[in-house]
């Protein structure tokens, strides 16, 4: 499934602790319209938690969410 | 998820301290919470622009870490607590209010405040932005 989805844009946030890898997807998102995806490349070992807490408060959509060996990529879909 | 809110009551001025309120501040403006920061006592000298510019200071009971602490977060490229405060403030709806009788104490003046300052209140102004959410005194 993740390999069909069009990704709009690409947020690399690897070496980033927290709070950096959310409050670069809060950014990022305003960045893309409502229905288009969000790449996100993440080091950070909470971005998985955290980015799907963010996405659960702000209401926005995980489509996929994939550990690359230390990378984790995640897809949003702005919902809002 | 509409109205939720973070309120801290910012007390201390040393860096450890300082450093949980800027990165709880931040996430919750990015995750679309209404933030209300209150520095009060050593909190408030902090966003005065003499503390701001001031060598930052460690709690006594770990002074010894905090040469390498914060070696490590220049390594990180880690941002300071205020770097913090002010993109919380970019990034959501993030109120910072200042402690009207610790001004007093201290003989601050609203000019001396840092510029991500909204407000000179009181306890009651406070208590009234923070009612129906969590808050925490730090």
């Amino acid at each position: 499934m993740a390999q069909d989805v069009k990704i709009t844009k690409t947020l690399d946030v690897k070496g980033m602790y927290c709070p950096g890898p959310v409050m670069e997807t809060a950014k990022a998102i305003k960045q893309i319209n409502v229905g288009e995806v969000l790449e996100v490349l993440a080091t950070d070992p909470a971005a998985k938690p955290d980015i799907e807490a963010w996405a659960r408060r702000t209401g926005n959509q995980i489509l996929d969410i994939q550990q690359q060996g230390g990378v984790t990529r995640i897809l949003v879909k702005r919902a809002k | 998820m509409a109205g939720k809110k973070l309120s801290i009551i910012v007390f201390s001025g040393t860096v450890d301290k300082l450093m949980p309120v800027g990165i709880l501040a931040s996430g919750a403006a990015a995750s679309g919470y209404e933030v209300n920061l209150f520095f009060t006592f050593w909190g408030l000298n902090a966003i005065t622009k003499n503390g701001m510019q001031a060598q930052p200071q460690i709690d006594k009971n770990y002074e010894q870490m905090g040469p390498m602490m914060m070696k490590r977060m220049m390594e990180m490229k880690f941002p300071m607590w205020h770097q913090l405060v002010k993109e919380a403030k970019d990034v959501g709806e993030v109120k910072v209010y200042a402690c009207s009788t610790t001004m007093e104490f201290f003989g601050i003046k609203k000019e001396h405040l840092a510029d991500f300052v909204d407000d000179v209140v009181g306890v009651a102004t406070f208590l009234d932005r923070a009612e129906g959410g969590t808050t925490l005194f730090i």
